[in-house]
């Protein structure tokens, strides 16, 4: 039984890693960037959803603020390509990065001026209520975030394999100098997939503030996640969502049998050896051009 | 008067038809580098164009700055009685021109059918477009049958096909074809050849074609343009082209006794004067 509880725990931290995870491989591989705010996007949307929710500010129903807060970082990420990074376009992407790096400590400084720096819970429906499964008692936001994730991860598969603008977004990902030829407006769709990362993260921040308190440093989550991505296979998708499942199953696993300073090493041994053996990852999507 | 090109009879040597396309003192940089220097030139509806030249001598750049991927410091792009010079790629697409660009440069992790359908992004007719799928699986038999096969797996030639097929579905009515030879065996190069003529002729895509195969591109065009240092030096019909002395020692590789080799008499001859 415990294994099991180990099990489910592992796989909904996971999750939680997978979804951020797959933030920084969408934006990756469509502009070749690396959001090193990605944590910190996630940290933002559950800081977003906790001020609408949440009794002593705004106080709206919990229903009500998950939808307002995805919206909001979606628009967030829109606007910070739109009006930053396209004017990045053409430097190195070194730029880039260190951009991202000082927009995470601005954003969880923010965070921190407005919603304080004390750990605080978000008032949401799911947390600490259980679910039963004949004899197995599991957490109901454990369960809730296995299933959104499921959900999630089907419905972008859909959006990026069944609709035109999903396909075109993964041809502009591939040859980005042929998407132009094609006509595809190559800078919106890299507007949109800052967008879909920042809803994303949204999505898992909310989920992740459904299982215990949270403060503005949580985004430092997202070191783990880049992790996880680059365990999976930096530049895909599942591999992502893999990635982050492991990395969750590693760390309860490794707490419960092996002593603890050791077990938190896990992770990162895990992307040594990754790194030393299978440089691209599990899940990696490597192509060469013909001539 | 030996074969060089008497540039005031151009206008005669190409009569009534349309002009679809006109370049008017072109210049584009590259950087610093300034890779077109006043290129002028004239594409009439219906027929093949081809622009010849050595390595570097900016073809490409020409034709990168017609579909808008580069943006031209001087001159004008008239096309459809509008100067397109400058608009975004996605607003040249629409107008109906389409760049086949040099090297495939296919979508690698999509499968052929997905290439295709990438290729209508800016069209919204559902119908047309399935039609338009039927049209060019009509000429490149093979990529039917390799509908669901991923693009990178394909071979050099059929990647060929499939980026001609992908800029057919745009419906263009102007078709840039940037070095569609480049890589390909001899055999292959016929074949591809064969079907942009049949493609010209029997769906009505002009077409403008930059390549250094200079025999294959005169066969097949119409009307000719040399170009070097970013400069447009010599201008005529195909066929007189084709028989011209200086073609013949430059870029076919024939060789009289009366030419001089290495000295280009018309190198630095302006048309546009």
């Amino acid at each position: 039984m415990d294994v099991l509880q180990l099990l489910v725990s592992g796989l909904a931290n996971g999750c939680v890693y997978g979804l951020i995870a797959l933030g920084f491989v969408l934006i990756y591989k469509a502009t070749e960037a690396v959001n090193f705010a990605q944590g910190d996007f996630m940290m933002l949307g559950a800081f977003i959803t906790l001020g609408l929710t949440n009794e002593q500010f705004w106080g709206l129903p919990f229903w009500v603020s998950v939808p307002i807060a995805i919206l909001c970082m979606g628009a967030f990420g829109y606007l910070l390509d739109m009006l930053v990074l396209r004017r990045m376009f053409g430097q190195s992407q070194v730029a880039v990065v260190i951009l991202t790096i000082a927009l995470g400590f601005v954003l969880r400084f923010a965070a921190g001026v407005i919603w304080g720096h004390q750990p605080v819970s978000l008032e949401s429906p799911i947390a600490g209520k259980d679910v039963r499964f004949g004899g197995l008692v599991l957490g109901l936001d454990e369960v809730t975030i296995i299933v959104v994730t499921v959900l999630l991860t089907v419905l972008l598969y859909f959006y990026f394999n069944r609709t035109k603008l999903g396909v075109a977004m993964q041809a502009a990902s591939q040859n980005q100098l042929a998407a132009y030829y094609m006509g595809i407006p190559v800078k919106r769709i890299h507007s949109l997939i800052w967008a879909l990362a920042g809803a994303v993260a949204a999505v898992a921040g909310i989920l992740f503030a459904s299982k215990g308190s949270i403060d503005p440093s949580i985004g430092l989550l997202g070191i783990k996640a880049f992790a996880a991505a680059v365990i999976g296979g930096f530049g895909s998708l599942p591999g992502a969502l893999l990635g982050g499942i492991i990395v969750g199953l590693i760390e309860p696993f490794a707490s419960y049998y092996i002593a603890a300073g050791y077990s938190q090493i896990m992770p990162y041994l895990l992307l040594f050896l990754i790194l030393v053996f299978r440089p691209h990852g599990i899940l990696a999507q490597v192509h060469r051009k013909k001539v | 008067m030996n074969a060089l090109t008497d540039i005031a009879a151009r206008p005669a040597a190409a009569p009534e038809k349309a002009v679809v396309l006109s370049v008017r003192n072109l210049e584009s940089y590259y950087g610093p580098i300034m890779a077109i220097r006043g290129c002028s030139l004239e594409v009439r509806e219906g027929q093949i164009v081809t622009v010849l030249g050595a390595n570097g001598a900016g073809k490409t750049t020409l034709m990168k700055t017609i579909s808008g991927v580069m943006d031209p410091e001087k001159g004008q792009i008239m096309y459809g009685g509008e100067n397109i010079a400058g608009a975004a790629p996605d607003k040249v697409v629409r107008k109906g021109i389409v760049h086949v660009p040099e090297g495939r440069e296919v979508f690698p992790l999509l499968t052929v059918e997905e290439n295709l359908r990438m290729g209508a992004f800016v069209r919204n007719d559902a119908d047309g477009v399935r039609k338009d799928e039927e049209m060019v699986f009509s000429y490149f038999p093979i990529l039917a049958e390799r509908r669901r096969q991923a693009a990178g797996t394909l071979s050099g030639g059929q990647q060929q096909m499939l980026a001609i097929g992908r800029g057919l579905m745009a419906r263009p009515k102007l078709m840039l074809l940037d070095e569609p030879s480049l890589g390909l065996s001899p055999l292959l190069v016929k074949e591809i050849f064969q079907i942009i003529r049949r493609l010209n002729r029997e769906q009505g895509v002009t077409m403008m074609l930059v390549e250094q195969n200079a025999k294959v591109a005169l066969e097949v065009a119409d009307y000719g343009y040399v170009m070097e240092l970013g400069r447009i030096v010599m201008a005529d019909d195909a066929k007189r082209l084709l028989q011209s002395k200086d073609i013949q020692e430059f870029y076919l590789g024939v060789q009289s006794e009366e030419s001089q080799r290495g000295q280009k008499r018309w190198k630095q001859k302006k048309t546009w004067r």
